[in-house]
């Protein structure tokens, strides 16, 4: 192990990871929306531009089509671009991009060129935020060949992953839930780089495998510790990456627990749920003794009033449900 | 000039100025104490955008507005009280609380709703506007943005567009000289957002936004032109932004303290109180218009503070409509 010698917020943990590979490579470079990149609520390049200049951190006006393919033809010509999107739901505004442009130029062109860029939004429901501004659309990406996805659940992992994100030669979605931001944890001193395509696994654990990604981490730990009152022993793995994805983890989890709960804050209908159920049902359908469950967002959009929005997004009480309907004490 | 107006009308100008004045300053201080949820941006300042405008439109007319929308939805006849109630995510808002401050709305208006997506509204009020083409109802659209939404692809497809098939839409920018944190000088790549207009072949305007009494002229002038030709325009009021973005910057990290001294001293309700007080009308006239709007607003607050909140359940419905509803 690593020593840890401090804990710093996931926020901090991701510009940590911008400075030392903007450090290391000088064909690293940041852009996004001149409003909100330096400072705001939630600034996503903050303190780049002081010690790498205007010119390394380009603030644009509000047009995060024209951002995503400047970046891709960049990315196309040696650059390794790190865009920050904001809120994840500007990222619709820049969906023939990401979509016809970003994920596909490598393919297209015949593997002509490298396209070594990250996508950095923030996404999910926060505070009200209302219809437009609650959205996670990570099984949108995820759909697209072409593109990495990645939606790290805790500080360490926020810069480990961020930094082999912008040592990737394809396209990287980077998603960060608002609500991680400000929470803190232990990162490790020194070079400290994540793997994609391995899951953790949170909580060992024999009855039921929890698996899901980002937000729902800290809900399906608390979930855990309640269904071990209840004397169920559940396994709790985060995916942290979604493409690639590490089903050997998943796999293995489901062969042990025979149960499978698979959750995420983001719609229920066709959200990333649906993949990992269909994978644990084409490769691991003997090893289930119960249907799988999923744990995720109403298929509603995000409503604004408090009342409303908890009625609608996930938490640690349904997934205990789930799990213990899984293990027959439904 | 804008002398003709009579002194009745711009006490109306002033109550309509002045009761979104009191409704901002209200709903930031229910935000900063917890009572209304979400993010808030107010246009504190830009009344006079507002206010002219909508005063220069008929009754039919569409408007579609921004994240900064209180003002535009109040201008246009918003019930208060529902807009209120809106604001603190309470069953009664025009939405059932589904919305909050970015989406408030009023479809009995034809207010078609704030929209947090920066430069959405345009193409929506475009279409509105060809909506009245159909039906030849002689209506017209407005669509209040911002100076950002100029630099997005969203404002320039839609002016081409807009002119291209010719339908009558009036493109309102409130240039309040930041796009949150970053000054238009830095974003634009011309000197006024207006000087677009030559590019998608309509007419273009700048008017002072501070000035009610100057934006109602021009805006009179040019939505009947809108409304005679069936073609769009493009005005520009040039505005200020007292407050920060949102309920949590205060806005005086970006901007200098003598900046936001001289636009204060330009500020549209003290600008027509001035004007009211050398055209003979008492200061106790102008004082009683102030207070009909503060208790106005105050029983807005009463009303939701009482109103119920949504149902829970009803956050699942009307995603669909018709036989494919719930
Ligand atoms: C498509 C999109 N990109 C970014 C944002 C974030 N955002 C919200 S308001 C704002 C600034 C808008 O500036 P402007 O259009 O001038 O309106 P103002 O806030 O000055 O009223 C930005 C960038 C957004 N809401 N939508």
């Amino acid at each position: 192990m690593i020593p840890v010698s401090r804990e710093i917020t996931f926020g901090e943990a991701t510009l940590e990871a911008v400075r030392e590979e903007m450090r290391r490579d000088d064909r690293v470079f940041a852009i996004g929306e001149d409003s909100g990149v330096r400072g705001g609520s939630f600034p996503i390049f903050r303190g780049i531009a002081e010690e790498f200049g205007d010119a390394r951190l380009i603030g644009t006006p509000i047009c995060e089509g024209a951002t995503t393919n400047t970046a891709l033809g960049a990315a196309m010509t040696g650059m390794r671009p790190i865009v920050g999107l904001h809120f994840a739901d500007f990222m619709l505004r820049a969906m023939d991009e990401i979509g016809d442009q970003v994920a596909r130029a490598r393919y297209t062109f015949g593997g002509q060129c490298d396209v070594p860029m990250v996508i950095r939004a923030y996404d999910g429901v926060v505070n009200s935020a209302a219809t437009q501004h609650s959205g996670a659309y990570e099984a949108i990406f995820a759909h697209f060949p072409g593109l990495k996805v990645v939606m790290p659940s805790t500080p360490a992992d926020a810069k480990g992953l961020l930094k082999t994100a912008i040592r990737d030669d394809n396209p990287v979605i980077f998603l960060e839930h608002k609500r991680l931001l400000r929470t803190r944890g232990p990162v490790p001193d020194g070079e400290h780089l994540t793997p994609f395509g391995h899951a953790a696994v949170r909580r060992a654990g024999a009855d039921v495998s929890i698996v899901g990604y980002g937000i729902m981490m800290s809900q399906a730990l608390a979930a855990a510790e309640r269904l071990a009152g209840d004397g169920i022993d559940a396994e709790v793995i985060d995916l942290r990456t979604l493409v690639p994805l590490d089903e050997d983890t998943v796999l293995a989890s489901v062969a042990r627990t025979g149960r499978l709960v698979v959750t995420h804050e983001s719609w229920r209908r066709s959200g990333f749920g649906a993949e990992v159920a269909a994978v644990v049902a084409e490769k691991g359908f003997a090893d289930l003794r119960a249907p799988v469950m999923r744990v995720a967002g109403e298929d509603v959009p995000v409503p604004f009033s408090p009342v409303l929005e908890q009625r609608v997004i996930p938490n640690a009480e349904g997934i205990v449900d789930a799990a213990k309907s899984a293990c027959g004490h439904g | 000039m804008s002398g003709d107006v009579s002194n009745e009308r711009m006490l109306e100008l002033l109550l309509q100025m002045a009761r979104i004045r009191t409704f901002e300053e209200t709903i930031e201080r229910l935000n900063r104490e917890g009572r209304i949820p979400g993010f808030l941006h107010t246009s504190i300042g830009q009344e006079a955008c507002a206010v002219g405008t909508c005063e220069a439109l008929e009754g039919g007319d569409y408007v579609t507005s921004t994240h900064r929308g209180h003002g535009h939805c109040i201008a246009k006849g918003a019930d208060l009280r529902a807009t209120m109630c809106e604001l603190y995510g309470k069953a009664a808002g025009q939405n059932g609380g589904r919305g909050g401050s970015m989406h408030v709305s009023d479809f009995g208006v034809n207010m078609l709703g704030a929209n947090a997506i920066v430069g959405a509204g345009l193409g929506i009020a475009l279409g509105a506007a060809l909506s009245s083409k159909f039906h030849e109802s002689g209506r017209i659209s407005v669509a209040f943005f911002g100076e950002g939404a100029s630099t997005n692809g969203a404002f320039h497809e839609n002016l081409n567009l807009a002119s291209s098939i010719g339908v009558p839409v009036l493109f309102v920018c409130e240039n309040n000289g930041y796009a949150h944190e970053a000054p238009v000088q830095k974003i634009l790549s011309v000197p006024n957002v207006a000087d677009f207009h030559t590019g998608y072949g309509i007419p273009g305007h700048i008017v002072d936004g501070n000035d009610v009494l100057a934006v109602l002229e021009v805006m009179t002038e040019v939505a009947g032109m809108v409304r005679a030709t069936g073609r769009p325009a493009l005005v520009e009021a040039k505005t200020y932004r007292q407050r920060g973005h949102h309920g949590g910057d205060s806005g005086r990290h970006y901007r200098s303290a003598d900046e936001i001294e001289a636009w204060l001293a330009k500020d549209p309700i003290l600008r027509l109180s001035r004007r009211l007080i050398e055209s003979g009308v008492e200061r106790e006239a102008i004082d009683a218009v102030l207070a009909d709007a503060t208790r106005e607003v105050e029983d807005a607050v009463d009303f939701a503070e009482a109103a119920p909140l949504p149902d829970p359940e009803s956050a699942l419905l009307e995603v669909y409509g018709g036989d494919s509803g719930e």
